[in-house]
Parts: C-alpha cells; sequence; structure tokens
C-alpha cells in the first residue's frame, strides 16, 4: 500500500499537524519508504494468533473508588499557555 | 583526591569511599560541576542543576556524617530528559515542552532520591525519545566522548538516551537514568562502552515519564559498571500503584548476583541474528563473548527465533501507534507550546506543526495513518499478532531450558554525526534491529561492552533474560566484563 498526496493532507489534518504544500512530496516519499519497509509483514502467517494485548500476562489491577487527590487547581493550570481562573482558555469553538 | 580521579570512579567505589569519609559528597558533586563545565561541547545536558546537587550533597553529607546512610547517600547521577522533575524543567527535547516545569516527581526519580542520590541535572535525548542518535533532540545532538583512532570526527553517541550514555563514559556522572522503547539504553551503552539495562517490562513504574509508546516503553540504568548498573537497578525498580503495568513482585538484591557463579548456566544462540552484511567484527566479538561464558562454566546452545526478521517492522508499525495517541496530548491548551490563532484547529496544528520536529512528526503521522479506518487490521492488528509470534519465540527457548540469550547489542560501531541522513528513515531504523525484539517481547536485555572496532570504537554485546530474571543477566554480564575489562575514551574535550 502506498499513500498520494491527497491522503498525506488526511493524514495531516487527522494528526492535526499543519502541513506546508512543498512539505507533500517528501513526506509522501518518507512515508512511503516506512510503508514499503512495513509491508513485509503481509507474508507472515498470522491465522489464528491472538493479538498481544499485554505483554505481562498479568490481572487488571483494581482499586477502591476512593478520592485520592484533588485541590490542585493551581498545579493544574500551571504550565498552560493561557488561562482564568483555573480555567483553560482556548480561541472561540462556538459561535 | 583529584578531581579526575572522583569522576573516573565506579558508583560503587564511590559509595564504598564516601562512606569510609575518604572524601565528602560536597567535594563528589564538585568534582563532577566542573567536569560538567569542562565537557560543555558534548551537549550531554540539557540543564545543569548545581544548586539543587549541592542541597542535596549538604544533606547526604550530614546524613554520611552520622551513619545514617541510605542506599546511594551522596552519589552524583543525570537524569535523562523524559523524567519529570518537580521545579526543574522536563521537555523531552522537544520546543513543545520548551518551558514545561512539572509540579510532580517521576516515580523512578523519586526512588533514587529517596534512596539519597544527588541529581546534577537533565541530559539529552532524542525529541521523545524517537531515535537511535541523539540527533533528533531540539537541543542538538549530543557528542560521543569516543572518537575514531586518528580522527575528529564527531560521534554520536547512539540513542535516544546518548545524554545518559555520553555523560556516564565521559565522568560527568556516577550514572543515570534512560529509558528504552526499542533499543533507547542499549543501543547507546553499547556505542559508548557503557552498561544499560533495560529490565521487564512492568519492573520499574512508568508514572512521571514522558509517554512515547506506553506497552514498550521501561526505565533503566546506564552506568560504567555491571555492578553499577545492578545497584541503579535495585534502587529504581518496584511496585507503584501508579502504573497499572508496574508488577507487584518483590525486588531481589541484584548486586548479590554480581560476580555469582555462571556454571551450568544454558546460553542461547540464535542463528537468525546472524544477519546478511553483518560487520565480521561484530561476528568475532560475538564468538569471543560466548568463548568467555564457556571458559566460565556456561554451555552454548545454537537455538531458533525464527520471528526475529518480522520484529523490527511490527515495532515500526506499533510503536508510532501508541505514539500518535499518546502525544494527541501535546494540544497547545493544557501545557506546553501554543502557535497564537484565532480559529482552534488551526491553532492545533500550527501548535503541533511548530512544537514537533521532523522525526516526531512523521512517526505520528504513520502512527494515524496504520490505525486509520480501512487500515487497523491490516497494519496495527497484523502487527500485534507478529508481536505474539516474535514473544512465543522466546517462550519456546526458555521453556527449553536456556537461561539467557547472547546476541550483538548492535550492527556497528557509533557513526558520525549527519552521516545518516534523515530524508531515509529506515536507514536509522536498522540500528534497532538486535534490541526491539526484547521489547516487543517484554524481557529484561542488558548491553554490555565487551571490545573496540577496529577503528577503536566500542562494541556491545547483549543478553537477553526470562522475565523477571535480571539477575542472571548481571551474574554472566559480569563475567564478559571481567574478561573484556573496562573502556574510557581519551579525553579529547
Amino acid at each position: 500500500m502506498s499513500v498520494d498526496a491527497q491522503t498525506v493532507r488526511r493524514i495531516a489534518h487527522l494528526a492535526r499537524i499543519a502541513v506546508a504544500e512543498e512539505e507533500i512530496e517528501p513526506l509522501q516519499r518518507e512515508l512511503n519508504a516506512i510503508l514499503a519497509f512495513v509491508e513485509q509483514l503481509s507474508q507472515v502467517s498470522v491465522e489464528g494468533i491472538e493479538p498481544m494485548t499485554s505483554v505481562i500476562p498479568m490481572q487488571m489491577k483494581k482499586r477502591e473508588d476512593n478520592v485520592t487527590e484533588g485541590d490542585m487547581a493551581d498545579d493544574i493550570v500551571k504550565n498552560a499557555p493561557a488561562t482564568e481562573d483555573h480555567f483553560f482558555l482556548v480561541p472561540k469553538v462556538v459561535e | 583526591m583529584q578531581s579526575d580521579a572522583l569522576t573516573s570512579l565506579t558508583l560503587a567505589q564511590a559509595r564504598d569511599n564516601l562512606r569510609r569519609k575518604e572524601f565528602s559528597a560536597t567535594e563528589l558533586v564538585e568534582a563532577h560541576l566542573s567536569a560538567m563545565d569542562k565537557a560543555r561541547v558534548l551537549n550531554a545536558y540539557v540543564l545543569e542543576t548545581p544548586d539543587r546537587a549541592r542541597d542535596m550533597a549538604r544533606e547526604a553529607d550530614a546524613r554520611l556524617r552520622r551513619g545514617a546512610a541510605r542506599a546511594l547517600e551522596g552519589l552524583a547521577l543525570g537524569v535523562k530528559d523524559m523524567f519529570a522533575t518537580k521545579d526543574v524543567r522536563t521537555t523531552a527535547c522537544s520546543r513543545i515542552l520548551e518551558n514545561f516545569v512539572p509540579t510532580y516527581e517521576s516515580a523512578v526519580t523519586t526512588k533514587l532520591w529517596r534512596d539519597g542520590a544527588v541529581m546534577l541535572g537533565k541530559l539529552n535525548n532524542d525529541e521523545f525519545a524517537m531515535g537511535s542518535s541523539n540527533e533528533s533532540s531540539y537541543f542538538g545532538p549530543a557528542i560521543s566522548p569516543w572518537r575514531r583512532r586518528g580522527s575528529n570526527t564527531p560521534l554520536i553517541p547512539g540513542g535516544s538516551s546518548g545524554g545518559s550514555a555520553a555523560a556516564v563514559a565521559a565522568g560527568l556522572c556516577l550514572g543515570a537514568t534512560g529509558t528504552d522503547t526499542g533499543g533507547s539504553i542499549r543501543q547507546p551503552a553499547a556505542m559508548t562502552g557503557t552498561v544499560g539495562i533495560k529490565p521487564t517490562y512492568g519492573r520499574c513504574s512508568r508514572w512521571g515519564i514522558v509517554a512515547f509508546a506506553s506497552s514498550l516503553d521501561q526505565a533503566g540504568p546506564l552506568a560504567r559498571s555491571v555492578r553499577d548498573a545492578a545497584i541503579l537497578l535495585g534502587s529504581m525498580a518496584g511496585h507503584d500503584p501508579m502504573d497499572t503495568t508496574s508488577v507487584d513482585v518483590p525486588v531481589p538484591n541484584y548486586e548479590a548476583a554480581v560476580g555469582k557463579s555462571i556454571k551450568g548456566r544454558k546460553i542461547g544462540i540464535p542463528k537468525e541474528y546472524r544477519v546478511e552484511g553483518m560487520a565480521p567484527e561484530i561476528e568475532r566479538l560475538w564468538g569471543q563473548g560466548m568463548r568467555w561464558l564457556e571458559g566460565a562454566g556456561a554451555q552454548a546452545v545454537e537455538v531458533s527465533l525464527p520471528h526475529t526478521r518480522h520484529a523490527l517492522p511490527a515495532y515500526y508499525i506499533v510503536a508510532p501507534a501508541e505514539a500518535s495517541s499518546n502525544l494527541a496530548r501535546y494540544d497547545g491548551v493544557r501545557y506546553g507550546l501554543r502557535a497564537s490563532s484565532s480559529d482552534i484547529t488551526d491553532m492545533y496544528e500550527s501548535t503541533r506543526a511548530q512544537g514537533f520536529g521532523k522525526e516526531v512528526r512523521r512517526r505520528i503521522m504513520i502512527g494515524t495513518y496504520v490505525l486509520s479506518a480501512g487500515y487497523y487490521e491490516a497494519y496495527y492488528l497484523r502487527a500485534q499478532k507478529v508481536r505474539t509470534l516474535v514473544k512465543r519465540d522466546f517462550e519456546n527457548v526458555f521453556a527449553n531450558g536456556v537461561d539467557a540469550v547472547l546476541a550483538p547489542a548492535t550492527p556497528t560501531a557509533a557513526f558520525g554525526v549527519g552521516e545518516k541522513s534523515s530524508d531515509d528513515p529506515i536507514e536509522m531504523y536498522l540500528n534497532d534491529v538486535f534490541t526491539v525484539t526484547v521489547n516487543l517481547a517484554g524481557l529484561p536485555a542488558i548491553s554490555v561492552p565487551a571490545g573496540l572496532s577496529e577503528e577503536g570504537l566500542p562494541l556491545g554485546l547483549q543478553l537477553i533474560g526470562r522475565p523477571f530474571d535480571e539477575e542472571t543477566l548481571f551474574s554472566l554480564a559480569e563475567v564478559i566484563e571481567q574478561a573484556a575489562g573496562r573502556f574510557s575514551p581519551e579525553r579529547w574535550w
């Protein structure tokens, strides 16, 4: 499988990464090189093989549903680029 | 003791000397700060924390004086910039986190400070640990303290834990933390003549480590001797309720495994690792390593890991897929860089275009593609099935009584900065051919220096063990270390 310029634009948008027009061609080439490389997996027989979901077999851990942390709004917004009264500010999203 | 002598001690020697009061933790820290000052050309540290180091050393000296020394009291360490350190800038060497100052401390570094270690600063790495040469760092490449015989060409220290490896090899810390997603501890260790271990998945908590590929990421130490690596892992390992994949099994005394007899141990030599075009010097080293182990009473058996050649392509689906998901959090809203725009989608897209470097953008896009509707089964699901097969290969070998597998750590010695073009990603990815299998299977593996290349550069061997049997790896690696000796670069900086 290989990607065309239109697919590169679509992936970039899905990944929310702006790509300039002149970057499309080199990106397309690089992505196709990677896809050609991973293509060899199509030769492996995976008939009846379960996909790995956990590399070390273990029971999912459970804990009591208690509040263990809180009252740290200052910490949470400390590294935010734009805040007001413990809220994150973003460009207007609703008209 | 001279300053140079203090920075060339092993961590174990420094520990024992501190306890005998041969010198103080403050003297040890000052010697390292002065060495760091002279070694800026290596670009190993992206942030030095001398004030914090001096405070921690003062506290260590007080404890040493009253005979209350903890396991790592006063030992000066560097921390890969993938570990969140409270009130100390943590960037993953990415522009997108250029000004990020965590309000919390990673689980692994918390354990190191709990045991009395001293932080010298934050170490360079490939951006978000995505790379094999440290060249994708936003802060520029770390430079290896090693050079080819008779050459001034700057060499890469390997990656992604390149700053850690360069600093340990150059005597800019007694040991360092690293993270290993596809070889990022073992490959730089091999390329700088240092020891690095990636423990079993779940052995160290991932809490507070900048996430790259969560099912593959593991923390581990880089150090100048096998014993040092064992001491550091003993402190870093352990269960953490904050990481649901952290495994609740007791941490053995790893240091006690160093020097244990390896008589009767069965060592697997996987024929599939004898890849086409393998450098003759790597092949020789591999054979030599086996003879050393046999000389100490181990027994060699040829084994087969038939899915080895599929590991690298599977890795380059699984790792980018998980990365694309993990890195979705960098949206310019909650932390990190933000590009200004009046439109939110445009803000996201510009922020991420400006904040991520080339390799990171490429991997996010590959990950996005392989997870996208219509391709998920062909790529991601298939890769996860191949991963099951890779793991099963190892399980079969271990079920036949093999205690550890011996293989080269890297296909070549270190290369020059800029020698591998960034336009052909595959050329760089091939560096990980011997290391990624271990991450896919979640196994522990140690890289130990075993010799020098014809050009005078360090080469390493890798020992791969059963899950949670790091002890056997330390015992075996020490036999190789004893036979091969230790390797230090000649100072040119």
